[in-house]
């Protein structure tokens, strides 16, 4: 006899794990499929978790949660070929009860969610392929098929939270094909440590934790970013650009890693630890003109399968919450009316993202990819600049600071015409206003 | 019939890690699998079940996180599964682990008596291939260790044919339920199991025992019921010199392969005279 | 295996009780199969030796099987190899190994003669026997142990073996129990020069058995050179191949210079995985372990749990495209090359040096 649910969730990332504990909690009959062996199997994040967006599905998370550190100090580079141009800010304000960042290893913040999804009465199968919906004749969703022999399941509605390939979505022609411009490819390493080094490097005691955020020719020209972050007893290094960007160049992702580890300003601070995992994921980061058709009779996306990333703060597991517990609601508002699953209904669920920050900050920060794209000069000819800037402004050999500072502008403007920069002022400013 | 299966969890031994500061074992991140040896054994018990219907119980003896082995073990097809957990069971070796299970099998055969228990060949941490031998002798089964392959089981007779792997050849035995299998490796594929099994196992409660419920005499288990005693553990020594490499001008294989020849019959006078001495004789 | 640390929790015991500090001596299991000895039991008493001098005690071999010549001559070998007293035990219902009748006897001689060591083979045999009468017994068993030693302060058996796969290696003690049993893998301690001249005490024990008592029937053995089983490990050279060789058809370059030397072929996991070779050539920590003269290792990483099966040959020469393969930390030589191209090299290399010789002879 095939089962039936009223919602079958697939994934278990941030976003199908709001999905599923929300609807669980709300009494719903709801079973979550994973294909990987556990949750978090599978699963890659550098390793910053927002608190705020958690507290609202899981308000006591605090009291088991394995975050890593909480975050007191944030620092930006910029790196040139030895050095860095960066800002920080430190703030002994971040040490609170109830910090709002923590670094965090996904692999077991998505164990303890699901230990949490089992307690609040879902059915969770993992190691089960969703291999495509089941679609009635007018288009409506019906239920999933697995990779297991007898594997059809049904249920009212269907939240597809199976992340940046989107794959079911795609199948079944609901999503188009991820333009190369649209998606990052990141690596990046979990590097073992002794957390007495962490703690002299990075200045920190108990569990307070670093993160810095770096930009510059680390990542050759092309678009992207790197990161580095501290955990409890390691660290978390990894550098990301356009999947577009790494077709034209021929840049094999791994080596962008290995010069990354290699760079003056960052092997000291890597010294000594020992790589413990190493892995590779897509990020979503056509912004806000990039998302898809979020809903349909029967059929709901979250997170990642539904583009919501803020590649310009690095938010995406926020996002991923906040929509698959919005998803959530609106499937038990619906239920609870009796009302069918109809793409007409579920358009609630847009509504709602739309009054949130979700969309409200992609929206925001709707022409930022085009621009970067578009403007290489950010991740090539800029960092050169500014460090060849401090470089010569920081130097002390008796040339007197008017003549440096008459030097460093005919720099910029030998590079870039005066006219470019101003340009990239403006459009830089508008992107982020 | 009645068949219970044996598991342990174990962390997966290709992930460990020493840490490179402390030297000390780094077990934090690395996964926890069913020991595979075990699934060999499970998917025989499985077969058996396919063509006569036996029930199959799974057993394990561990920490709380372990009902995660058995829940997976549900999921290709097992009927039930108890978890024996108990912070007395701590630190227990082979002869303290093979009394608790002993007695577990003992009380389960109180439910419905048990004609076969199956363990792995050996564990990958503990990697003693004793603790099924233990559970064999303390039970009275009779023990079938390294079974290539089940030949025969007649249940109307209560007899079992087996081939075992034996030094220099394989041994073709016959005896009579009960029994204490072990299972060779490589002798079957653990099977992907049904949706219907998936949510069989997702749902099924898992019994968990304490030393109360099974264990008469708590001074056979945990670190007091065991005789062995730890008293060292520590790195391997890594060789002191790396190897020497062997190059040739040019880099051409011909030139590497003439100077290696060289070297190796340099390094073993003993070794090189045996083999001219083969060549001459024309093998 | 128990995992504690070192600490002294309550409730154990650490002091040999009064009434077990009577045993004495150190006794092999001799494992005795149609007829042969496995050779494991010689390298154990070798080792037993070298324990028993240790301690000042004898060396005991206790040899199982029904009478007949065959036994009578791996009587005389076991003083040959270092052993002081033979305990000869005969009966019909020995003559093949099965686990009860033999747990049966071993646990009387051993409650009889009261020796402080045993120490088994880690073979299909030995470790299906020991585990059974340390139960029995109730005593400690420590299995595939790679060094055993005497701790003079408490004269007790200091047994080390690997665990977690090799990654780690422990230090394992029975220090209230008695005896104190070991199983070792074959191959792992060197074998001892026999001295036919030596010879001992014969103890006979002629156990009360009767066939009816026991269920499990022999029915017929299948012997491995029926059934094409490879030797690996008990041979010389070994020419042994891993992920590196690619393609299934490259395998042809292993048996060739394997001819040439008159090797074995060996493999590493993945090869058995995929199915290129059978099981029996696996070498390793789930396969066999090997203590040739030469090992040539070819597009081998040199795992953990490869190299705790071959690290004690004599020479290893490895071949390895990365210069920075774990497999070079180990190995005696290496060539960083690619082994496609260096196998056919070096078959030929051997040709030429051994038909040269030919020659000149
Ligand atoms: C290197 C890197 C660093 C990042 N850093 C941060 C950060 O610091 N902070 C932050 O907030 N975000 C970060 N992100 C983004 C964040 O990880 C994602 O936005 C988030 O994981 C999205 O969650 P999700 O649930 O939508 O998708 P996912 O986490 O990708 O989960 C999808 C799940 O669905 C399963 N699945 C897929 N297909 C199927 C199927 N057919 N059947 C069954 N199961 C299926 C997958 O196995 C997976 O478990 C980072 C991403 C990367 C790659
Ligand atoms: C419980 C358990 C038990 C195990 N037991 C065993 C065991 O008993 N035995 C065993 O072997 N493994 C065992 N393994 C597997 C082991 O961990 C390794 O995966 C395995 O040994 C790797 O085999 P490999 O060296 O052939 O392959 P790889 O690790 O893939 O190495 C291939 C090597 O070939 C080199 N190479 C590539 N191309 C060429 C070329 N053209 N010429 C020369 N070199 C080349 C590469 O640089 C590399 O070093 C076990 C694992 C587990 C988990
Ligand atoms: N803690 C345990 N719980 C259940 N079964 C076990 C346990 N330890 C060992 N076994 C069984 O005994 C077999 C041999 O283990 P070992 O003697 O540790 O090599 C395993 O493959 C299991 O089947």
């Amino acid at each position: 006899m095939v089962e039936k649910f009223d919602a079958i969730v697939v994934g278990a990332g941030p976003s199908g794990n709001a999905a599923t504990y929300t609807l669980a909690k709300a009494g719903m009959n709801v079973l979550q499929l994973e294909r990987g062996e556990y949750p978090g199997a599978k699963n890659v994040q550098g390793g910053i978790m927002y608190a705020a967006e958690l507290e609202k599905i899981i308000p006591d998370f605090r009291d088991d949660c394995p975050t890593e550190r909480h975050i007191i100090e944030q620092r930006i580079w910029l790196l040139g070929d030895d050095s860095y141009i960066g800002t920080n800010y430190r703030s002994d304000a971040f040490n609170t009860d109830a910090p709002n960042r923590y670094t965090i290893i996904r692999a077991n913040i998505d164990k303890w969610f699901s230990e949490r999804i089992r307690k609040a009465g879902a059915l969770q199968i993992c190691e089960t392929t969703v291999t495509e919906l089941l679609r009635d004749a007018s288009g409506k969703v019906y239920g999933v098929k697995t990779d297991r022999v007898g594997g059809e399941i049904h249920a009212d509605v269907v939240v597809m939270a199976d992340g940046v390939n989107a794959l079911l979505a795609k199948r079944a022609g609901l999503h188009q094909e991820l333009a190369p411009q649209n998606v990052a490819l990141a690596v990046k390493e979990i590097l073992f440590i002794d957390p007495d080094l962490i703690q002299q490097r990075f200045g920190l005691k108990d569990e307070e934790g670093v993160v810095i955020e770096i930009m510059g020719k680390v990542t050759k020209g092309m678009v992207g970013t790197a990161f580095l972050y501290t955990n409890k007893e390691s660290l978390t290094i990894g550098i990301g650009c356009l999947v577009s960007d790494f077709k034209q160049a021929g840049v094999a992702p791994y080596k962008l890693l290995e010069d990354l580890k290699n760079h003056p300003v960052i092997k000291p601070l890597i010294e000594g630890a020992e790589m413990k995992e190493y892995a590779a994921h897509m990020i979503p980061e056509g912004g806000y003109n990039a998302v898809p058709q979020l809903t349909g009779d029967g059929w709901l996306a979250v997170g990642d399968a539904a583009h919501f990333n803020n590649a310009a703060h690095r938010e995406g597991s926020n996002l991923a919450m906040a929509s698959g517990r919005m998803a959530a609601e609106t499937i038990i508002e619906l239920k609870r009316a009796g009302r069918p699953m109809t793409a007409a209904n579920l358009a609630a669920y847009r509504r709602k993202l739309d009054d949130s920050f979700v969309m409200k900050d992609l929206k925001k920060y709707r022409d930022l990819p085009d621009i970067m794209h578009a403007n290489k000069q950010f991740f090539g000819a800029y960092p050169d600049l500014l460090n060849g800037a401090a470089h010569n402004l920081f130097t002390v050999d008796s040339v007197d600071k008017l003549t440096k500072e008459k030097e460093i502008m005919r720099s910029f403007v030998k590079k870039r015409s005066f006219f470019g920069l101003m340009g990239d002022a403006i459009k830089l400013a508008r992107a982020f206003r | 019939m009645h068949i219970v299966v044996c598991i342990k969890q174990v962390p997966d031994s290709t992930q460990i890690r020493i840490h490179p500061v402390t030297n000390t074992i780094m077990r934090q991140g690395v996964p926890a699998i069913i020991n595979p040896y075990d699934l060999f054994s499970l998917e025989e018990a499985l077969r058996i079940k396919d063509k006569t219907g036996a029930r199959v119980t799974m057993l394990t003896m561990g920490p709380p996180m372990a009902e995660a082995a058995l829940r997976k073990a549900l999921s290709f097809g097992a009927d039930q599964a108890v978890l024996l957990t108990d912070r007395k069971f701590a630190g227990s070796d082979t002869l303290a682990t093979s009394y608790a299970l002993s007695a577990a099998i003992r009380k389960l055969g109180e439910e419905e008596p048990v004609d076969m228990v199956f363990c792995g060949k050996q564990t990958v941490d503990g990697d003693t291939a004793q603790v099924g031998p233990g559970i064999a002798t303390r039970l009275g089964l009779r023990q079938l260790t390294y079974i290539s392959s089940v030949v025969d089981l007649d249940l109307a007779k209560r007899e079992i044919t087996v081939q075992r792997r034996s030094e220099g050849g394989v041994q073709v035995l016959k005896t009579a339920l009960p029994v204490m299998i072990t299972m060779l490796e490589g002798t079957n594929t653990i099977r992907f199991g049904t949706m219907d099994d998936l949510f069989r196992a997702a749902r099924t409660e898992i019994r968990v025992w304490s030393k109360d419920d099974c264990v008469e005499d708590e001074t056979k288990v945990g670190l007091k019921g065991s005789p062995t005693v730890v008293s060292k553990v520590f790195v391997p020594k890594p060789r002191a010199e790396k190897a020497k490499f062997i190059e040739a001008e040019g880099g051409e294989p011909a030139g590497v392969a003439a100077a290696a020849v060289e070297t190796i019959f340099a390094a073993q006078p003993k070794l090189a005279a045996g083999l001219l001495a083969r060549a001459a004789a024309g093998a | 295996m128990s995992e504690a640390a070192p600490s002294k929790p309550q409730g154990r015991r650490f002091q040999l009780p009064e009434h077990l500090k009577a045993y004495k001596g150190v006794w092999v299991i001799v494992e005795q199969e149609r007829g042969a000895a496995h050779s494991v039991s010689w390298e154990l008493v070798g080792e037993a030796r070298k324990l028993a001098d240790k301690l000042g005690v004898e060396v005991g071999a206790v040899v199982l099987g029904a009478a007949g010549p065959d036994l009578e001559r791996i009587c005389g070998e076991s003083f040959g190899y270092g052993a002081d007293v033979v305990y000869k035990v005969t009966h019909p219902v020995l003559a093949d190994y099965r686990t009860d009748p033999y747990a049966r006897v071993m646990t009387d001689v051993v409650n009889t003669f009261k020796p402080e060591i045993v120490l088994l083979g880690a073979t299909t045999l030995g470790r299906d026997l020991a585990g059974a009468i340390a139960t029995t017994l109730a005593t400690g068993l420590t299995a595939d142990c790679t060094e055993l030693d005497i701790y003079a302060e408490n004269r007790s058996l200091a047994a080390t073996r690997p665990t977690f796969g090799g990654t780690l290696l422990c230090t394992i003690q029975t220090l209230a129990y008695r005896p104190q049993m070991a199983t070792v893998r074959p191959r792992v301690m060197a074998m001892p020069d026999r001295d036919e001249t030596r010879t001992g005490q014969v103890i006979e024990v002629t156990p009360d058995l009767a066939e009816e008592d026991f269920v499990t029937k022999v029915l017929s053995f299948i012997p491995d050179s029926e059934r094409n089983e490879a030797q690996l490990a008990f041979a010389d050279i070994i020419v042994a191949a891993g992920k590196g060789l690619q393609k299934a058809e490259n395998m042809s370059l292993v048996w060739d210079l394997a001819r040439v030397l008159g090797a074995e072929v060996g493999v590493s996991r993945p090869l058995v995985q995929a199915g290129w070779v059978g099981n029996d050539r696996q070498v390793g920590q789930t396969g066999k372990t090997v203590r040739p003269t030469l090992y040539i290792a070819a597009g081998i990483s040199g795992a953990i749990q490869h190299r705790v099966g071959m690290e004690k040959s004599d020479l290893i020469l490895a071949i390895n495209t990365d210069p920075n393969a774990p497999i070079f930390d180990f190995a005696h030589h290496g060539i960083v090359g690619d082994a496609l191209k260096i196998l056919p090299a070096l078959t030929d290399a051997f040709s030429r040096k051994l038909s040269v010789n030919r020659l000149a002879s």
